[in-house]
């Protein structure tokens, strides 16, 4: 796992061409890349900062008159903020841990056991890599409706318990922790079970922190799956009430809309601020 | 002699693969299955055979909802890659400035879709959006980014590949930091210049990256949905309904069960025969090698 060694936060020892002092065009240029990435957040930050009728006035203003918070009072009364949160989390943490606990015990058995149907199982596991979700869904959707599922924490959790990548992962991560470990282990008389949670999993804490991570940011952000497994509030997920702030035809309150924005994305960058590190070896890791 | 496990291995993949069974290959099959159906969701199915998919193809609406996803997948794939690539290259270097346009850059790719898709939806408004008074300013003619059918996919393209590019360039940063110091040592010791280090020293080790990054973003860009039906609904006259909003749209909006079932079987075949391509491209360009960072 190269991968595993990347560092981003850029420490002095980057392999390359690199370690010679920046000319000034490539600082010139990293300051325009970013400009580009970072001026659309801090417009999305400015306007929701603004009065509704300075938007209407000059809506291109770069920074608001009279600042103010009135926006985001209002996104509190026309949405559950709080109840919303928590379910998405609650959805994003069950996917994370359930998707832990599965693929261990079956990253185990692709990584160190010999058994006939080996390669069958680990060709589906490979299969499942290649099916998404935004194929099945409409099975799926109709699956769950028959035995009144929908609505539910079930539809939005359940079918994202498996995780093909993360078993892939755990798999890979596996291969290079030695059998001595796990026949040291058996000799003791610790169960299968005990191998998998007590002894490697902890050996495998960077990969399992990285699978949860990036499971729960995907899961945290997702829009499409509760869009289409929710017909009704019960189990309505943040991404969705933000994007029922902007209702079609009448005119968009903006300010209220990029508020909402604000309050869906800071905590995932706020997130991505401090785990950036294993954020990022997870999804490089998929290389 | 190795102990043997005393729980079947098989045991140990049960609850993966009943997951697996019940989320992705019942799934799968009933789809397939459900193609052959007119059905509603409020009276009794009924078999129609291969209506559906004669439905589809007869007024040319699979082959355009084809191409249309095709076009908006060759500029999302070709964009994020290049840029992805050019930003590796530039932002490869030490220093906290370079750190933090990295993690800007890649933080677009963490930030829920429905937040990147407002924003934009607001940037490129006609009205009032920063982007039309750009061009006011420049005195450029007006752009309807959202409004004109044949500037529509390419500003969803755009904007998907803000989103994304952050991707490829963790991934092209992998690769780089792969490729030995000493290859551009010697490169630069036989006099070669930076744009000839990179054409025959650092692209040839970063080819199964490359393969590996058009694979997935592929694969996501065939997967675009949340873009569409935030940005533009499908529109305007249709010219934004990507396949996965055309599946979404039989469905809950038109309640065609069997016709939503028949897009979501040939959006499967389209999917696995570029999987399939990809990964042929990827085993052919790398003999014996699997990629730089498995």
């Amino acid at each position: 796992m190269a991968v595993a060694d990347t560092r981003l936060e850029g420490d002095g020892d980057v392999i390359g061409a690199s370690s010679r002092r920046a000319p000034s065009w490539a600082t010139v240029l990293a300051i325009v890349a970013a400009a580009a990435w970072v001026l659309p957040y801090a417009w999305m930050v400015v306007t929701s900062l603004k009065p509704l009728d300075e938007i209407a006035r000059d809506p291109t203003a770069p920074l608001p008159a009279h600042p103010q918070l009135d926006a985001y009072r209002e996104v509190f009364a026309q949405i559950p903020v709080a109840r919303y949160t928590l379910v998405t989390v609650g959805v994003a943490a069950a996917i994370g841990v359930l998707q832990i606990a599965l693929a261990l015990p079956a990253g185990y058995a692709l990584a160190k056991l010999r058994f006939v149907g080996k390669k069958t199982a680990f060709a589906l596991v490979v299969a499942c890599l290649l099916v998404p979700p935004q194929v099945t869904f409409v099975s799926v959707f109709l699956m769950f409706a028959k035995v009144s599922l929908t609505n539910t924490f079930g539809a939005l959790v359940l079918p994202f318990a498996a995780s093909a990548l993360g078993t892939f992962l755990v798999r890979q991560a596996l291969m290079s922790v030695p059998d001595e470990i796990i026949e040291a282990a058996r000799l003791d008389g610790a169960s299968e079970l005990t191998i998998i949670y007590r002894i490697l999993a902890p050996l495998l804490r960077p990969t399992l922190v990285s699978v949860f991570l990036v499971s729960f940011v995907y899961h945290y952000s997702d829009y499409f799956w509760p869009l289409v497994m929710t017909t009704d509030d019960t189990v309505r997920t943040l991404p969705l009430g933000i994007a029922l702030l902007k209702e079609p035809g009448s005119g968009v309150r903006w300010h209220v809309v990029m508020a909402g924005n604000v309050i869906l994305s800071v905590p995932v960058l706020a997130l991505f601020a401090i785990a950036q590190k294993h954020l990022i070896r997870g999804v490089a890791g998929r290389a | 002699m190795t102990p043997r496990a005393r729980s079947h291995p098989w045991l140990m993949l049960g609850p993966s693969l009943a997951a697996w069974v019940v989320f992705v290959f019942v799934p799968l099959g009933l789809g397939a299955y459900q193609s052959l159906f007119s059905w509603d969701m409020l009276t009794e199915p009924a078999w129609v055979g291969g209506a559906n998919y004669a439905a589809l193809a007869e007024g040319g609406e699979l082959w355009r909802i084809l191409g249309r996803t095709l076009g908006f997948s060759v500029l999302v794939v070709g964009g994020s890659m290049t840029l992805g690539l050019l930003l590796a290259l530039l932002l490869d270097r030490p220093g906290g400035l370079f750190a933090f346009v990295r993690g800007a850059i890649f933080s677009a790719y963490v930030v829920s879709w429905v937040a990147v898709a407002l924003l934009w939806v607001l940037l490129l408004d006609p009205d009032r959006g920063v982007a039309a008074a750009a061009l006011r300013a420049l005195h450029l003619p007006r752009v309807g980014f959202l409004s004109d059918p044949a500037a529509a996919v390419p500003t969803l393209a755009a904007v998907t590949v803000w989103k994304i590019t952050g991707y490829s360039m963790i991934v092209f940063l992998a690769g780089l930091r792969a490729v030995p110091r000493s290859l551009h040592e010697a490169a630069a010791l036989d006099g070669a210049g930076a744009l000839a280090r990179f054409r025959w020293v650092t692209w040839p080790l970063l080819r199964p990256t490359a393969a590996f990054v058009a694979t997935t973003s592929l694969i996501v860009s065939f997967q675009a949905f949340d873009v569409v039906r935030i940005m533009t609904g499908g529109g305007p006259a249709r010219a934004t309904t990507l396949f996965v909003y055309a599946v979404y749209e039989q469905v809950f909006m038109n309640l065609s069960v069997g016709k939503a079932s028949a897009l979501a079987v040939v959006y499967f075949l389209v999917l696995s025969v570029l999987a399939a391509l990809q990964l042929r491209a990827w085993r052919s360009q790398t003999p014996g090698s699997r990629g730089t960072a498995t």
